[in-house]
Formats: structure tokens, C-alpha cells, sequence
């Protein structure tokens, strides 16, 4: 009993105390130095932010939240179609690392405004476009790592009993692919939320929590930005833990039980 | 009697940055119906080589490979195999990891009946009541256990054994030659064994083929008088020690350490 109480201690007091602690010396430290709202926002400055323009966090948070995903969704199915074909060929892989690495390596900030004067007005698009764009790499990357990894006797396994490359890739290479593959997907679900909120601060009349949070900048309201960061760091927890609900699902298996 | 492995003058080389490399030369190896033959060599002397051209993963270069009467010319599914590593899938459970095969090979086994078989072979080996656990929740020998069911859940003609064994601590190998023996009795196949291990290659095949350095040819074979159903005992032997013996002088030979005698070829 008394254990279970420290356990439990430990796994939610501990981390809302810190949180607190965190939250007291920022209050205290915008009220010590005074400063003003278009200065600094004080935790305390927050609620009032949101209840001012709850609508507005409701419909941009929305907005953020589905071109993100659906960017994300398209980065998936691009990564592990480009992962497939990088994993499988030797060639392929010679040929198309070399141009991903340096994709990869170009800023995202720098292919906003090329990317909003080529598709001017489309905004949704555009967002989910550079969300895709910013975060299908890595899943691309550990997907061709772990089919290309994969033990020359897991396919003969298979192969002497005359299966098909496509069923050796159904029942083997995919699902012994999966624990890297949510490993990236982890990584890109950060990633794929920096794409939208570039588009969205960047570009001229946009929508999103970004827009939100340039509109504040504008006008020096520190508590919507700093509202609008929390929001942020809020969706992005929410789809992390997502990710890591279907990881336990999917993957679970290549969790080994603590000893 | 028909042999149900027919190996003839097989040739085989690799292709490699500096030329190529022959690994078979001139391969003889026959099989008889439920025999059971154990392949020793040298380390890169071509045993594995010689395992992927039985399962039809490979085509030698020249010579034949026949199979019940049958040219290899690809893979076929009257074949199990078992590595030194049992390449278990993670995901599934043992007796799912037991029936993979049987989602590739057609099979008239219903859907229980191939259940009822899993279990059957995994009782056979001492896996009864791990049914359900993962191959991580198992130890080597036991994952090796699960992968000889594999190999043999689909009824196989011929079941290759590349060192399943290599791996596994001195008394767990002793433990899996008796399993071996047990196995063979209740469900009779024709075995290829590959190994390093000279007195497990005389305690569970009927024939032992040495192989000469690379590229390998067949050196030597010992025919082990003593068939069929083995005991630990039947090592200590001076018979054995005599068969022991002579292949590890064949071995030496192979090895280019012995000179090779008179009319050995």
C-alpha cells in the first residue's frame, strides 16, 4: 500500500510540482522586473487571453490541427512509399539519398516564401505542403534503414517455401519495420507542426494558430502569443500521445517487459 | 533405394570486386529417403552455399542439384529449414511463429487441424504451454525448439539444418540432439545437417560428409554404423572416440595443417 502511494508520488506529484514551481518563478519573475503586458506575459495573464478570444482558439486551433495531420498523413504515406523503394534497391538508394540528405538539410524557413508565391492564395495547400515537406524524411530514412537491415534469414525463411516478395513484405519486412518506423513518426509529428506554424506566421493573411500568433506580435500582446504557444505545445503533447497510443498497439511487441 | 538428395558435380563461385571466388567445386552428396547426413568443414569452406542450392535460393553455376526425383530449379515448399539463428518473429506468438508457414504453402491441414498440429510438435520438442508467450518471454534453446517446429509444421521432404545448434551452451545442445532423435522418430524426415561440431555430427546423422577447404569438394564420408535413436553414452564409446578420430584428421587435412594421405581424393 505504502509503496504503491510512493509510486504514485513519484509518477504525478513530482512532475505537477515541478510544473509549478516552473510557473511561480515566471509569475515572479515578470512581477520583480515589472514588466508590462507588451513586455512580457506573466502566467497569470494567460486565462485572461484565452477567455477574450476563445472562438478564435477554437476554430485556429482546428485549423493548425487538421492541415498538420493531414501533412503528416501524406508525409506517412510518401515517406514509407519512398523508404520502401530506397530499402528494397540498392540503386534506388545510391541515387536518392544523396538528393534527400540535401533536401533535408535546406531550412524549411527559407521554402516558405518561394512556396507561397508559387501557389499565392492557396493558403491550406500551402500549410499542408510544407508541413509534408518538413516531415516525411525521417520516416523515408527508418523505413529503408529497417528494410534494409532486415536479416537475410527472414527472408529465406519465407523464400525457400516459394513466397512472393510482396507477402515476405507483409509478413516480415512491414511488421518488423514498425518499432523505427513510430520512432520517426515521433520525431515528425514535432516536425510536421513547425512546417504549419512557419506557413502560418510567414505567409500574408494566414489562418492557424500561427496567424494567431503573428497577429499578436503585431500588436505586442504577449499574453495571446504566449496563449497561443501553450495551445500549440498542447496539440503538439495530444498528437504525440497519440502516436505513442498507436505505437503500443502496433508495436507494443518490441517492448521488452522490464526484468 | 532412390536417394531423395542428389548432388552432382556441383560447381559454384561468387562474383566479387576481385574476381571470382569459388566456394563448390565438384560436389557429391547423396540422401537416401529418411537419411540423415551431416556436412562438415572448415569454416568458409561453402556449407551454407550448399544449403541455399538444396533449397532451391541459389542455382550452382554448373552440375545438379535433384530433389525427389526432381530437378531444383527454385525454391519449393516440400523444404524446412532451421538456422543457428531461429529468425523467430518478435510480433507473434509461438505458436503463431509455428504456423507461418502454412500461410504460404498450400496445406489440406483446416485451420484447427494445423492448430492441433502446432501443438502437437511443440509438445513434441517440450514447448507445452508456451504456446502463447513470445519468443522474447524464451530462452535460446527454446527459441530454437519453436524454430524446429516451424520447419517441420508443413510436412517438409527434407529438413536443412544450417548450425541450429552452433549457438547454444554445451549441456542445452545435448539437451536438442536427444529432442532431435525424438523428433525424427515421430515424425521421419530426410535431413541435411550443416556443423562445427564433430560429435554432434556422429551423434545424430547416419553419414558424415567432410568437405575439403574452399572450394569445397567431398573429401571424405564416414558412414556412422550405429543408426536411428541414439544415447549420450553411445559418445563415450571407443568406436566413437575411433570415428571422432578420423574426422578430425579429415578436418586437418581440409584445413591444409595434414597432408593428405594416399588415394584420398
Amino acid at each position: 500500500m505504502n509503496l504503491t502511494v510512493q509510486k504514485y508520488m513519484r509518477a504525478i506529484a513530482v512532475p505537477v510540482i515541478a510544473v509549478i514551481v516552473l510557473l511561480a518563478f515566471w509569475e515572479w519573475l515578470v512581477w520583480y522586473n515589472a514588466w508590462p503586458t507588451f513586455k512580457m506575459a506573466a502566467p497569470s495573464d494567460l486565462p485572461p487571453a484565452y477567455q477574450r478570444h476563445w472562438n478564435l482558439f477554437l476554430t485556429m486551433g482546428w485549423q493548425t490541427l487538421w492541415r498538420t495531420v493531414l501533412g503528416l498523413m501524406l508525409a506517412v504515406l510518401f515517406g514509407t512509399l519512398l523508404g520502401m523503394i530506397m530499402g528494397f534497391s540498392r540503386i534506388m538508394r545510391d541515387a536518392l539519398y544523396p538528393i534527400l540528405v540535401g533536401f533535408n538539410a535546406i531550412p524549411k524557413a527559407t521554402v516558405v516564401p518561394i512556396v507561397a508565391l508559387m501557389f499565392v492564395g492557396q493558403h491550406d495547400f500551402n500549410t499542408v505542403l510544407l508541413a509534408f515537406m518538413i516531415s516525411f524524411f525521417p520516416i523515408a530514412v527508418s523505413v529503408s534503414i529497417g528494410l534494409s537491415t532486415l536479416e537475410p534469414e527472414y527472408r529465406d525463411i519465407l523464400r525457400s517455401l516459394g513466397a512472393s516478395q510482396a507477402t515476405i513484405f507483409w509478413k516480415i519486412a512491414l511488421p518488423k519495420t514498425l518499432p523505427e518506423f513510430f520512432g520517426a513518426l515521433k520525431v515528425a509529428v514535432t516536425l510536421a507542426f513547425i512546417g504549419t506554424n512557419l506557413m502560418e506566421i510567414v505567409s500574408p493573411h494566414g489562418r492557424g494558430l500561427g496567424a494567431l500568433f503573428d497577429s499578436g506580435r503585431t500588436n505586442s500582446d504577449f499574453p495571446l502569443m504566449f496563449a497561443v504557444l501553450i495551445a500549440l505545445a498542447f496539440l503538439g503533447i495530444v498528437l504525440y500521445y497519440i502516436v505513442v497510443a498507436l505505437e503500443k498497439i502496433f508495436a507494443g511487441w518490441a517492448e521488452r517487459a522490464p526484468s | 533405394m532412390e536417394n531423395l538428395i542428389d548432388i552432382k558435380g556441383v560447381r559454384h563461385a561468387y562474383q566479387t570486386d576481385a574476381g571470382p571466388l569459388p566456394v563448390l567445386d565438384g560436389l557429391e552428396i547423396s540422401v537416401p529417403e529418411g537419411g540423415f547426413v551431416a556436412v562438415v568443414g572448415p569454416s568458409g569452406c561453402g556449407k551454407s552455399t550448399l544449403t541455399r542450392l538444396i533449397a532451391g535460393l541459389m542455382k550452382p553455376d554448373e552440375g545438379e542439384v535433384w530433389l525427389h526425383g526432381e530437378r531444383v530449379k527454385g525454391p519449393r515448399s516440400t523444404v524446412g529449414m532451421a538456422f543457428q539463428n531461429p529468425v523467430l518473429l518478435e510480433w507473434r506468438t509461438i505458436l503463431k511463429n509455428v504456423l507461418l508457414p502454412l500461410e504460404i504453402v498450400p496445406s489440406k491441414l483446416s485451420r484447427k487441424q494445423a492448430e492441433e498440429r502446432a501443438r502437437f510438435l511443440l509438445s513434441l520438442v517440450g514447448l507445452e504451454g508456451f504456446e502463447d508467450k513470445r519468443p522474447s518471454e524464451l530462452s535460446g534453446g527454446m527459441r530454437q525448439r519453436a524454430s524446429l517446429c516451424r520447419a517441420l509444421i508443413h510436412q517438409p521432404d527434407v529438413l536443412i539444418l544450417d548450425e541450429p545448434f552452433g549457438a547454444l551452451d554445451a549441456f542445452t545442445r545435448e539437451d536438442l540432439w536427444m529432442t532431435m532423435h525424438e523428433v525424427k522418430a515421430r515424425e521421419p524426415f530426410t535431413g541435411v545437417l550443416i556443423t562445427h561440431d564433430l560429435r554432434e555430427s556422429i551423434f545424430l546423422a547416419d553419414q558424415v560428409v567432410v568437405l575439403s577447404g574452399r572450394p569445397a569438394s567431398t573429401q571424405y564420408v564416414l558412414d556412422v554404423p550405429k543408426t536411428g535413436k541414439r544415447t549420450l553414452d553411445d559418445l563415450y564409446t571407443p568406436e566413437a572416440a575411433e570415428h571422432l578420430n578420423v574426422l578430425r584428421h579429415q578436418i586437418e587435412i581440409a584445413q591444409g595443417r595434414a597432408p593428405a594421405e594416399e588415394g584420398a581424393s
